[in-house]
């Protein structure tokens, strides 16, 4: 084992996984130091839930080696270093959420108590109702409260808000900051930007099973969290705006413009003060999936396509 | 072991608590047994005494879909993901299997219990020796049909689950005579004296004293058990690989 892999939280070399012909993930390096928390962000299909399956040992890579604090993942799992809340997973019936809780906690050999983590999960007000008679998001804090119970080093969840509303989600990341300040290191999947930069202090883009950009959290929305400005405005010439600060790409088609702007802050602010007469003006962030589309075919393939209209 | 016992202690309370699946386990082959053995009492089935008969085979049917529900069960809780987030935990599958047989098995005791008291109502007289054994041989009996369950498990939807679950208990209750013997000979007996729920069936000829079953009965249940057994394993490993 390299001194590398002993003082990482996750080693991932190499992974790649296929289904029949679809190629889940396609060769992922990956290294998570102790206490760090990383968004994993990627669209549908990227392959961040088979890369997770993968880091957890519930699924077996064609190639490529996972090591979790030095260890396989069956080895960290059995001694309770790692806690997971898989995508879609859902809560057995017929038990109450504190005897589900105390059931799981059981199975480990050092256990953080029950109510520790009924407090820390806010979801001691229904820590006594049975587990199918819970809304979206307090099931979704129970199945967190189960990851937690274990008191694991690492924390690996698969897109743990993607079915909650707004309300819930915040909830949700309320209780997951309470427990990163335990200490721990959290892996998350996510396909929201903004959950990516408010809660990861490091994020790892995934499309089409590659890593395409791994950063601090505001390197990456600076790359892909990106917003057009559009607004009437004639008779201004498209090269004059292209280069107003902020902006790295610009369109006209008759009288509207597109600016595709990485600030559009202060490419709005300089927008209105040189050209006044700008009017019906919208701003709008790009779409994720456009914004990653970006990224994988390279930094400088969304200027040109701005040019080329 | 604490461990273990302290998680199969959970699945018994689960169990106990889904009533509906409960009371449909426990109230037919009662209902049954009081209805057909009460206007019965006097006659003669298979050999012994129509209420003695008639328990057993009401017992066998009950204690089949008691112990086989325990591993259908895993069908729910793989497509609930359940088994997989158990799969990120240090339970290992001995202990979660292991649950599941315990639940069935307490399950299946429950319903002879009942069986056993609501045959006593109508008459049935044994020695203890004689209780003893034939809830023995049940419980032996049994083995083939608790893995079986588990197979079931893995192999068949959680929404196929209930019906599935019914017709195979409801054939083997069958041709095993739970409802009534299929003859003492031809071929239609020659085939089921080769079936586990004829022998489960057969448990009340205790009532006639001496080694209710012959070694055939032992014979057909341990071939059955290793067999299906072996299946189970075989469609476990394949199943864990796709996951
Ligand atoms: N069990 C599977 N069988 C076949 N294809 C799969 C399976 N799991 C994932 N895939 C495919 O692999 C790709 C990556 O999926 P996934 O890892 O779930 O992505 P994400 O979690 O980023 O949405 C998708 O194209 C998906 O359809
Ligand atoms: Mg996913």
């Amino acid at each position: 084992m390299s001194a590398e892999e002993q003082s990482s939280a996750v080693v991932l070399q190499g992974l790649v996984k296929s289904y029949g012909p679809v190629r889940a993930v396609t060769g992922v390096d990956l290294q998570i130091r102790h206490g760090e928390t990383v968004a994993l962000l990627g669209p549908n299909g990227a392959g961040k839930t088979t890369t997770i399956d993968m880091m957890l040992g519930l699924t077996k890579p064609d190639t490529g080696s996972v090591s979790l604090f030095g260890q396989l993942p069956r080895a960290a799992v059995a001694r309770g270093a790692v806690g997971g809340m898989l995508q879609n997973g859902t809560l057995l019936r017929d038990l109450t959420v504190r005897e589900l809780v105390a059931m799981v906690g059981g199975l480990y050999p050092d256990p953080l108590s029950v109510d520790d983590v009924l407090r820390i999960t806010d979801t001691v007000d229904i820590a006594d109702r049975r587990t199918q008679k819970l809304s979206g998001g307090q099931a979704q804090r129970v199945r967190f409260a189960m990851a937690l119970v274990s008191n694991p080093e690492l924390l690996i969840l698969d897109e743990p808000t993607a079915s909650l509303d707004v309300g819930s989600r915040r909830e949700f990341w309320g209780v997951m900051r309470r427990s990163a300040a335990l200490g721990k290191t959290v892996v998350f999947a996510t396909h929201y930007l903004e959950e990516a930069d408010l809660y990861a202090d490091r994020v790892v883009v995934m499309t089409r099973g590659r890593i395409v950009a791994d950063g601090p959290a505001t390197e990456i929305k600076a790359r892909v969290g990106r917003k057009n400005i559009r607004a009437t405005l004639a008779d201004v010439g498209i090269d004059s705006l292209r280069e107003l600060p902020g902006v790295v790409g610009a369109e006209r088609r008759g009288e509207s413009i597109l600016l595709r702007c990485v600030d559009s802050d202060q490419a709005l602010r300089l927008l209105l003060s040189r050209y006044p007469a700008a009017s019906d003006i919208e701003v709008t962030g790009v779409g994720l999936e456009e914004a990653f589309i970006e990224i994988t075919e390279g930094p400088d393939s969304s200027l040109t396509s701005g040019e080329d209209h | 072991m604490r461990r273990a016992i302290a998680f199969t202690g959970y699945e018994l309370l689960r169990s106990f608590r889904n009533t509906r699946f409960f009371i449909f386990t426990l109230v037919f082959p009662l209902i049954l047994f009081y209805t057909v053995a009460g206007s019965n009492r006097h006659a003669e089935l298979g050999g012994v005494k129509f209420p003695v008969y008639y328990m057993v085979g009401m017992a066998s049917w009950g204690a089949m879909t008691a112990v086989m529900s325990g591993g259908a069960r895993i069908s729910l809780e793989r497509s609930a993901g359940w088994t997989r987030q158990m799969r990120i935990t240090p339970l290992s599958t001995s202990v979660y299997f292991g649950s599941k047989v315990v639940a069935g098995y307490l399950m299946a005791i429950v319903s002879l219990i009942l069986l056993f008291g609501a045959g006593i109502s109508l008459g049935v007289r044994l020695s203890a020796a004689q209780w003893l054994e034939a809830t023995g041989l049940l419980l032996v009996g049994l083995i083939p049909f608790v893995i079986m369950g588990i197979l079931l498990g893995h192999l068949l939807s959680a929404d196929s689950m209930g019906p599935a679950l019914g017709g195979v208990v409801g054939v083997f209750a069958l041709l095993g005579g739970a409802w009534g013997p299929l003859g003492q000979t031809g071929t239609l007996h020659r085939i089921v004296v080769n079936i586990p729920s004829y022998w489960l069936v057969q448990a009340g000829h205790v009532a006639l004293g001496s080694g209710a079953w012959p070694l055939r009965g032992w014979v057909v249940i341990a071939v059955w058990t290793l067999v299906i057994l072996r299946l189970t394993v075989v469609i476990y490993r394949r199943d864990t690989a796709k996951i």
